[in-house]
Formats: C-alpha cells, sequence, structure tokens
C-alpha cells in the first residue's frame, strides 16, 4: 500500500503542473513581438554568452558536501539501533566521527571554507 | 483518548470494496488520495501567503492587503485567477525542454516531502519505516529544479541565483542532515508515525532530549530557513541585485509554481520541525496535572499539528522580517565553520545522554 501511495503522490504532483500548465495555455491570451523572448538582464541587450564557466568556489563546496552527505548516510542506521549497541557502538562511532572531523579540519586548515 | 483516523480509512476501504472489486477501491482511494494532496496543498499554499504577507505588513506598520474581500481574504484568490490567465512566455535563447522540466521536479519535491507529514493519529499519507530519510532524500530533489531553472534560462542573473541558492541549500542540507541524525539517536526509530506515538506516550522530543535537543532545535530552524531561500538567507532571489534570481524569466504559472513551492517548503519545514522536535499530533501534556491532559486530550490532533505548525512558520516569518541579508561567504562561513562543528559535537552529547539513559 506505501508503494501504491508513493506513486500516487508522484504522479499527483505531476499531473497537477501538467493540467495547471496546459489549462493557463488554453485560457491566457497570446501576443507575440521580438522584444518579448530577450533574456530579462538590464534592459539593454545581452552581451556575451551566459552557459559559461564558474567560479570554482561553488564546486568545491560540493565536493565537500558530497563527503559529509554520504558519511551522515552512514550514520543513520547507527542512530537507529544505538540504544541495543550500547557503549561499544557509541566509542566505535565516536571513532568515525573524529575522521569525518580530521576531514572538516583539513578543509578548514587549507583553506577551503575561505571565499575568496 | 484521541481520535484515530484509521477509523475512516478502514470503514471507507471495506465499504468501497463491497460495491467494487479491490483494484477499482485502491484505484479510487489513490484518487481521493491525490484529490487530498492538492487540494491541502493549494490551501495551504494560500493561507501561509495571506498570512505572510500580513505579518510583513504589521512589522513594518502597515495594514497589508485591505481591499478585496473583508481583511483582503479574497485577495490571494485574485491572485490565482490572475496568474493563472498570464501568457507563459517561452524564451528565444533558453533550452526549453529543461526550462519547462524544471517546475515539475521543484513541485514533486515539496509534494513528496508534504506527503510524509502527520496530519492526526492514522491520518499520513506516506508512512516508511525510512520516513525520515525518504523525508531528506525527496525534498533534495527541489535543489536539481532550481539548477536546472538557473541553467535552461540562458540568462546570467538566473546562474548566479541557481548557483549560490545550490551552494547555499546543499551546505545547509548537512546541517539538516545532521540535526536529523541527533533526534533519532533519542527516538531509535526512522518511521514517523511511530516517532509521534513516541512522543504522545513519553512526552515531546525537546523536552525529553533537553539541552542537546534544545541546541538541535535552534540549528533546525536556521538550517530549514536557509533550505527554503528564505529570511536572511533570500540571496539566491535578492530581487535589489539579481531582478528574481533563479526564476527570472519564468512567466505566469511556471513562475506561480516556484511561488507556491517556496511557501509549501516553508510549511514543510514547520512541519518537520513540529513532528521532529515538538510532538507532531501529540497534544501537550504536564507529568502530574492529569485533569489538564485529560481536557488537551479532546482537542483534535489535527487541531494541534497544524497549530504548532503555523507557530513555527510565525517564527521562521519573524525571523525573515528582522535580520538583514547576508552575503554568500557569510553565509557558508556560518554554515561550514559554525553550524556543521556545533551539530556534530551536539550529535556526540546525544549520542551519549540517549545511551546511558540521561534524558527524560
Amino acid at each position: 500500500m506505501n508503494f501504491t501511495l508513493l506513486v500516487t503522490t508522484l504522479l499527483t504532483g505531476i499531473a497537477f503542473v501538467g493540467i495547471v500548465v496546459i489549462l493557463a495555455k488554453l485560457i491566457s491570451p497570446r501576443s507575440y513581438n521580438k522584444q518579448k523572448e530577450e533574456a530579462y538582464e538590464c534592459g539593454i541587450p545581452t552581451r556575451g554568452r551566459s552557459w559559461m564557466q564558474f567560479r570554482v568556489g561553488y564546486y568545491l563546496f560540493a565536493i565537500l558536501f558530497l563527503m559529509f552527505d554520504v558519511e551522515t548516510m552512514f550514520l543513520f542506521p547507527w542512530a537507529v539501533v544505538m540504544r541495543s549497541l550500547g557503549p561499544a557502538g557509541l566509542w566505535s562511532v565516536l571513532f568515525f566521527l573524529f575522521i569525518l572531523v580530521l576531514g572538516l579540519a583539513y578543509a578548514w586548515r587549507k583553506g577551503a571554507l575561505k571565499w575568496q | 483518548m484521541l481520535f484515530d483516523f484509521n477509523v475512516i480509512s478502514q470503514w471507507l476501504h471495506g465499504a468501497l470494496t463491497s460495491v467494487m472489486p479491490e483494484w477499482a477501491a485502491i484505484l479510487t482511494e489513490s484518487i481521493l488520495v491525490a484529490l487530498a494532496i492538492i487540494t491541502l496543498y493549494a490551501v495551504f499554499a494560500i493561507i501561509l501567503i495571506y498570512m505572510e504577507r500580513k505579518i510583513c505588513a504589521f512589522f513594518q506598520c502597515r495594514l497589508g492587503p485591505m481591499r478585496v474581500g473583508k481583511w483582503g481574504l479574497l485577495q490571494l484568490f485574485a491572485d490565482v485567477f490572475k496568474m493563472l490567465t498570464k501568457e507563459i512566455i517561452s524564451m528565444r535563447q533558453s533550452d526549453r525542454f529543461l526550462h519547462n522540466l524544471a517546475p515539475f521536479l521543484v513541485v514533486i519535491a515539496s509534494m513528496l516531502t508534504f506527503a510524509c507529514l502527520p496530519w492526526n493519529k492514522g491520518a499520513h499519507i506516506l508512512d516508511f519505516n525510512v520516513g525520515v530519510f525518504f523525508m531528506l532524500a525527496a525534498s533534495s530533489i527541489g535543489v536539481v529544479g532550481i539548477l536546472l531553472a538557473g541553467w535552461s534560462s540562458n540568462n546570467k542573473y538566473s546562474l548566479i541565483g541557481a548557483m549560490r541558492s545550490g551552494a547555499q541549500i546543499i551546505s545547509y542540507e548537512l546541517s539538516i542532515g545532521l540535526t536529523m541524525l541527533t533526534m533519532m539517536a533519542l527516538t531509535g526509530t526512522l518511521q514517523i508515525s511511530e516517532i509521534v506515538e513516541q512522543q504522545y506516550a513519553e512526552g515531546w522530543n525537546i523536552v525529553r532530549g533537553h539541552v542537546p535537543a534544545v541546541i538541535a532545535f535552534l540549528i533546525y530552524l536556521i538550517a530549514g530557513n536557509a533550505e527554503c531561500n528564505r529570511g536572511p538567507f533570500d540571496l539566491p532571489e535578492s530581487e535589489s541585485e539579481l531582478t528574481a534570481g533563479y526564476h527570472t524569466e519564468y512567466s505566469g504559472m511556471h513562475f506561480g509554481f516556484y511561488y507556491l513551492s517556496e511557501y509549501l517548503n516553508l510549511f514543510i519545514t514547520a512541519g518537520i520541525a513540529t513532528t521532529i522536535f515538538l510532538g507532531g499530533w501529540a497534544p501537550l501534556h504536564i507529568i502530574g496535572l492529569d485533569g489538564f491532559n485529560g481536557v488537551m486530550d479532546y482537542i483534535p490532533g489535527i487541531v494541534w499539528f497544524v497549530g504548532k505548525t503555523l507557530f513555527v512558520v510565525f517564527l521562521l516569518m519573524w525571523i525573515r522580517w528582522t535580520f538583514p541579508r547576508l552575503r554568500i561567504d557569510q553565509i557558508l562561513a556560518l554554515e561550514w565553520k559554525y553550524l556543521v562543528p556545533i551539530s556534530l559535537v551536539n550529535l556526540v552529547v546525544m549520542a551519549i545522554v540517549a545511551a546511558y539513559g540521561f534524558h527524560f
């Protein structure tokens, strides 16, 4: 039943957007002129391409995020069974967290967290 | 005792299977669920937008919308119809396919998360045994939609807005994940209905987990605000510098979906905070005051849930209209240099509290 509901919710989302967009296209007025289809930046014509290389700072944070997020994912099963594992499980995960923090400390030290 | 919504769903299932075959009953129920989702989605978006306008106005000593209907109550419906009758303009130089695909992703992400909220005892749509994990996974689809929107628009402002938004959302998702992890160490289950049942029996998590839970709640509020691109973290669409950020090139109902999902994400963030920290539909109980607890039990769970959620929404709006906008480097420094280390330490503290039974 749960997966039926999951598929229902997904289809609801798709149908909601699809139907409303089609409805809006049916009832909205339409007109055409050349300026209307230009990109809206400052009012003057756009110069150069907009699909360009972007500063590397953003990607650095994305890589750091990837590392941390995968490790958080590993911690979820531990959090659920933590009570039954007792102190032994707690201390081994603390060691894991320590290594995780070393990674953050390294990135911090190397200046990856500084915005230049 | 609190009303159990399972009574209604079981009665409905029984009534439907008695007049039609099993598959048709399930199909009918799915359609009813779909209608319920769309209705709730639209109703809460409208409530939140009205609330935001009024609260923003009162914070600035204005009255807000007053003309359409009593106290401007019909203003939002007028706005919806206005937006519906606006032309959806397709740009000449944009990537058409991705441009049209992006609103779908944003709405699907918020709808999947919305369906996870527990409204009452037994009244939840999606309830997996990995519920919280699923909720985090579903909510992070939204960032793909935002990045696609910025990229496909072929507009420099949109691209800048989308990249800022991407960096901000994925960074703050880390804090959200860690605070959830902290609370899961306390509850020991990922199933949302079970988390609420537990809080109904043993008290709200924010009280049970005392110090680490309060810290986790505060971090969650900050990170959740950033996740919705709101408040002091609204620089992805900072209107004074980037026109409107990643949805500059969207018009009519396409823009409407971004607007809708933005407010729904606010509601969902508050709803998750309510579910995980403030007891979901569990009424306020004070140990020792049995009469008071009995009276509180007469108030239906859905009133508790919506009431607490709107309270958290009000907190987030208060933050939004009080603090000035941060710069991108300040935002990332706040997350990586303060919130992540604090939440890691907090996780360790909570693990010790839970493992040695120091909680209530």
